[in-house]
């Protein structure tokens, strides 16, 4: 039980983990932008009262929200390329799995939020002569996105740390760099928990920021 | 002079039920006419009819002189992007007031014309600030519905419908889930407004409104109107038992004169 800590040997290579810092924020951000805009559509169609629409929408969620991430990845790396022919790299599946995942899961939020507004917003709306369009730019999405902040903020923090999963097909995120780290040096104890420190530094101070969004965002509630 | 609406063997069905069983009526320009009749009767129905809130089942209606929608093969169409047009020249107030509850004041009252009238801000701003004072409530333009009592909601929802410079007005039991002594300032603001000339379509369960400010009384019932006409005829002296026994329950306990 007497381990005997080296973290220096995890430092000398810190060009090696800002790679891998540097591809985890590339994956948050990308995955993030497309998940949530493709999640606002997604959830749309979600609502919509076509059949045509809103079943085949119901599919890709239920698909998306009931496989693991991690196993997507993977199936993305490895069995995409052969049945499609289409040459997949790491950071493509990655994406692919995250995002499709992100896209799943934040339809169902929005599609929850729309619903939770109230139809005399939509009488209201249509009153003054707005199109379905318009009073849901202006008036529905407006409101729903003020309650739909928390579940949406934390799936930012959920897919930052998902980003992790892209390690399965040695994509160079945090995780990957710190497991060459380890290979190299056989330090795998410090070369993780400095993996998780920087985790805990880079997400503190964002949690901290969704608390101050969340607030301002509450203003004009009774 | 043309009537600013007319509705001709207007009929409205939800499923196997018909709530309006063919009406007819001639609202004239600055006219206020109240529809009374209890609950069920498709008083509401017939007043959300006329602005397209519901599309009626067959039947025509007409606008200052324009008939709304295109007749095809003995059926009436209608386009979504005529009846948002249509529902920028009618004003509709709410029972639950339905204020944008993410707006200010001021930001409610000039968010249709911005929006679907497509005047300049400052435009739209002057004419919220000179509607917000027709209803006295100027100095409430910076806050959010929260702060304000339901009297003054219902006020601000009918400067955001003027503001629209409509040509009829509708509305829906305006009064009726106002506390008590919050009903009188909204019904002053609608007696300003109809002595103002405005055309106005109520539904309500105020009789004494009804009796003092409306031009014509109908009275619906089962899906049609039983009687219309002057208050003082239809409210002194109704023909039929059914409006009788309306009137009678309603004014149960009057105070002693």
């Amino acid at each position: 039980m007497n381990h005997n800590w080296n973290f220096a040997s995890v430092f000398a290579y810190w060009e090696v983990l800002a790679v891998g810092l540097w591809g985890t924020l590339v994956l948050f951000v990308i995955c993030t932008g497309l998940g949530l805009s493709g999640g606002l559509i997604m959830g749309m169609l979600r609502y919509s009262k076509s059949r045509w629409v809103n079943y085949p929408a119901r599919l890709y969620v239920e698909v998306f929200r009931n496989t693991p991430v991690l196993v997507q990845i993977i199936w993305f790396f490895f069995a995409l390329p052969v049945l499609t022919g289409i040459e997949v790299t790491p950071f493509l599946a990655a994406i692919l799995g995250i995002t499709l995942n992100t896209i799943a899961f934040s339809a169902e939020v929005f599609r929850g939020g729309i619903q939770s507004i109230e139809r005399e917003q939509w009488e209201a709306g249509k009153a003054i002569g707005m199109s379905y369009g318009q009073t849901m730019r202006r008036v529905i999405l407006p409101q729903a996105l003020k309650r739909m902040l928390p579940p949406l903020t934390s799936r930012g923090i959920e897919v930052f740390k998902m980003s992790t999963l892209a390690s399965v097909v040695a994509y160079p995120e945090t995780l990957q760099q710190a497991k060459l780290i380890a290979s190299y040096e056989y330090n795998p104890i410090e070369a993780y928990t400095v993996v998780a420190l920087i985790f805990f530094v880079v997400l503190l101070p964002m949690v901290q920021l969704t608390y101050v969004l969340e607030r301002r965002f509450g203003k004009s509630d009774a | 002079m043309t009537n600013a609406v007319e509705i001709r063997e207007l009929h409205k069905s939800f499923g196997d039920l018909e709530v309006l069983k063919g009406i007819d009526l001639d609202v004239a320009q600055g006219e206020a006419v109240v529809l009374l009749g209890s609950s069920g009767s498709g008083k509401s129905t017939l007043l959300r009819c006329i602005n397209f809130m519901e599309e009626p089942t067959s039947g025509r209606v007409s606008l200052n002189g324009d008939l709304i929608g295109t007749e095809q093969g003995g059926r009436m169409r209608y386009r979504e992007s005529d009846l948002c047009q249509l529902r920028t020249r009618i004003g509709m107030v709410f029972q639950h007031f339905n204020l944008f509850p993410h707006k200010t004041v001021l930001e409610n009252v000039m968010e249709g014309q911005v929006i679907v009238l497509g005047r300049s801000k400052a435009e739209a701003k002057e004419k919220a600030m000179a509607q917000l004072a027709r209803v006295g409530l100027e100095e409430k333009a910076p806050e959010y519905p929260a702060r304000l009592s339901g009297g003054q909601k219902q006020r601000v929802a009918i400067a955001r419908a003027l503001a629209m410079d409509p040509e009829v007005m509708l509305f829906d039991e305006v009064t009726s889930a106002l506390d008590p002594e919050l009903v009188g300032e909204v019904l002053k603001t609608m007696r300003q407004l109809a002595e103002e000339g405005m055309t106005m379509v109520c539904v309500t369960h105020e009789i004494g409104f009804a009796y003092h400010v409306a031009n014509k009384v109908c009275f619906l019932h089962q899906g049609q109107i039983l009687e219309q006409g002057a208050p003082q005829v239809v409210l002194k002296t109704p023909e039929t038992s059914r409006v009788r026994e309306f009137l009678e329950g309603h004014s149960l306990f009057k105070l002693p004169e």
